[in-house]
């Protein structure tokens, strides 16, 4: 018996990453990084390699199991996903909300108002400067601290960890009111110690997309030191003495053995961060206080509940929802071809 | 945490490669740095409930000083003693516990079939389910409101719960899959050697090794639900008896004039159930997996 209990601990230990909380892909990222993960449930008595053991009457029962999972998703994801490619094909505003017009079908006219409208590029375009602002960021600070903690003893290493924790664990929008409190023209900290006197944050445009920055930033880069963190100690200690011993430098070790080899992790960690920072909402919901002065820091996710919610303007909203759902799916595309030419196991 | 710290401790091999002499300043300067950021990255949160314990005169003042000396919880009566607070926190409680618990019953069944079983479609069902997470659920307000309208559950906690299962389900059974692999194939088959029944192997075996993943995934789908303001802001129109604890925190901070010490007294309440989850499956993760951080 304890020979199994050792390999069930084997296996998840190599996806402490993923435990600890660092989501989707992490565990098959450390897990294919470093093959133990995958070979523990195997190699314990593996008749066939990669073979599940035949099962008998297993026919319908994996339906089974699948079947609360699937129905759940069928009415609670894929028809409203179904509804919004509709209602965006849809003339779909008040007035048919209540039932006083008929709705009519537009087939793309919604789709070609949007795309006649500056506002919309405009907000496209800072949608993804801003996501990919907030990706460089986190990742520079995640990937930095994650360096930062190998090389310290145990106590910082703590300290930093419980504090990164902290800020991971803070709600969106209490860490939201927060930030905003700190960079508060009257009563915040920040700008007495910067000097700034009664300087608005939330009013210039730049400004306001920066201090949405700092937030997201805060919140998001604990995800990103914690996985790799985990990966570099998940690094074999002899590769890395190996390296030393062939003299090669701290900065010839990371780009020849290191990187290679959390090039992994890194996808995966990329890949979540453009996910989530490209979805941004409540940040700048209630940061910006529903997108800023003017809309002038819309993004693409406050612009479509905007337009839906506080116009009526139900299709265009639905509209601007495809657009980012086509842009998210490139996005997952891409993470697919990735994790297939690794070979990933599915 | 305490995992890495004991894996670091304790092979001396990996201080091989980085010598020690020479570098000692190095690694004080580096820890002065850690320490640094570590203070930057908490100050927010030592801010929060500072604020939240300052007298009303010193929250709204032109000298803000990072301390307090008359600690009082003025701001805390303030929140609770507004309407219905105590009433939405225990509605947020609620929302996130139903969430919680059938979507890791859902998402522990959905994963074991994924990983135990061959079947036609699998890969399929595995990549719509890691496409699923990519959805962005905001844009998806707009039907959902549609939908809930037309089963007649707006304004009430299951227009809350409904969505939320759905959306924490696809990250769920994505995460527990590396947990249900890690159980060897051989118990399996001990297991109906032994006569067991595959419900019985279900329930009673798998179940139980793989509970601390069921329990880490959760932070997940309570995190979510708990900080959700979207659907809650645009499901519960009239009801306000159901309306849940981010309502209740931007009801104080929604104003011209913001109610600062109860903005940060709000936040705090709404923080610490958050924060003591994840203390707690830190503790739940360490045990459960326990000393596997051989590598």
């Amino acid at each position: 018996m304890s020979a199994t209990a050792d390999a069930s601990g084997a296996g998840p230990g190599t996806r402490t990453g993923a435990g600890a909380g660092t989501g989707s892909g992490a565990g098959s990222g450390t897990g294919s990084a470093s093959g133990p993960g995958r070979s523990a449930g195997g190699a314990a008595k593996a008749p066939r390699r990669g073979a599940r053991p035949p099962r008998r009457g297993s026919g319908w029962t994996p339906w089974l199991y699948l079947a609360p999972a699937l129905v759940v998703l069928a009415a609670l994801l894929a028809y409203p996903i179904y509804q919004l490619g509709l209602i965006s094909l849809l003339e779909y505003t008040q007035a048919q909300v209540s039932g006083g017009e008929p709705t009519s079908f537009q087939g793309l006219a919604n789709y070609a108002e949007l795309f006649g409208d500056r506002k919309f590029w405009d907000v496209l375009l800072a949608t993804v400067v801003f996501a990919a602002a907030c990706v460089t960021g986190t990742m520079a600070v995640g990937c930095s601290l994650a360096v930062l903690l190998t090389r310290v003893r145990l106590v910082p290493r703590l300290v930093l960890m419980m504090a990164a924790l902290g800020a991971w664990a803070t709600p969106a929008i209490t860490g939201s009111t927060v930030w905003v409190f700190l960079f508060d023209p009257d009563f915040g900290p920040v700008n007495k110690v910067l000097g700034l006197g009664d300087h608005s944050w939330t009013y210039g445009r730049y400004s306001a997309f920066a201090l949405v920055f700092f937030e997201v930033v805060w919140c998001s880069f604990p995800f990103v030191m914690v996985t790799m963190y985990a990966g570099i100690r998940a690094i074999p200690s002899e590769v890395l003495e190996a390296a030393s011993l062939d003299g090669a430098s701290a900065l010839r070790t990371w780009r020849s053995v290191m990187a290679p080899m959390l090039r992994p992790i890194l996808i995966v960690v990329t890949i979540q961060s453009v996910i989530w920072d490209f979805k941004v909402f409540t940040q700048i919901y209630v940061m910006t206080d529903g997108g800023g002065i003017a809309g002038q820091n819309l993004v693409l996710n406050v612009y479509a509940y905007q337009e839906a919610f506080a116009s009526s303007q139900y299709s265009l909203g639905s509209a601007i929802g495809v657009v980012m759902l086509l842009i998210l799916l490139g996005v997952t595309l891409v993470y697919l071809r990735l994790l297939r030419r690794r070979g990933e196991d599915l | 945490m305490s995992t890495t710290t004991k894996a670091a401790r304790v092979p001396g091999a990996r201080a091989a490669w980085r010598p020690r002499g020479p570098r000692r300043p190095w690694r004080l300067a580096a820890e002065a740095a850690a320490l640094l950021v570590a203070a930057v990255v908490a100050f927010p949160l030592y801010w929060m409930v500072l604020s939240a314990l300052k007298p009303a005169g010193e929250v709204q003042s032109d000298e803000p000083r990072p301390w307090t000396l008359s600690p009082s919880l003025d701001s805390f009566r303030r929140v609770f003693e507004q309407q219905d607070f105590g009433r939405y926190f225990l509605n947020s409680l609620l929302v996130a516990s139903v969430v919680v618990l059938v979507s890791a019953l859902i998402a522990f069944l959905a994963a074991t079939a994924v990983t135990r079983f061959r079947f036609k479609f699998r890969t399929t069902l595995l990549i719509m389910f890691l496409t699923a997470q990519m959805v962005p659920i905001e844009a998806l307000t707009i039907p959902m409101f549609f939908l809930m309208r037309d089963v007649d559950a707006l304004n009430t906690l299951t227009s809350l719960i409904l969505p939320h299962i759905a959306f924490s389900l696809p990250f769920a059974i994505w995460m527990l899959r590396g947990f249900v692999k890690a159980v060897p194939e051989a118990l399996e088959e001990q297991a109906f050697i032994d006569g067991a029944s595959r419900t019985r192997f279900l329930w009673q075996i798998l179940f139980p090794l793989v509970f601390p993943g069921l329990v880490a995934t959760s932070v997940f789908s309570f995190i979510s639900t708990w900080n959700d303001f979207l659907f809650a802001k645009s499901f519960i129109i009239s009801a306000t008896e159901n309306s849940t604890l981010p309502m209740a925190l931007l009801v104080f901070f929604d104003t011209e004039t913001p109610d600062w010490g109860g903005v940060m007294a709000a936040s705090t309440v709404m923080t610490i159930p958050v924060l003591i989850f994840f203390v707690a499956v830190q503790r739940h993760l360490v045990s459960g997996i326990g000393g596997a951080m051989k590598d």
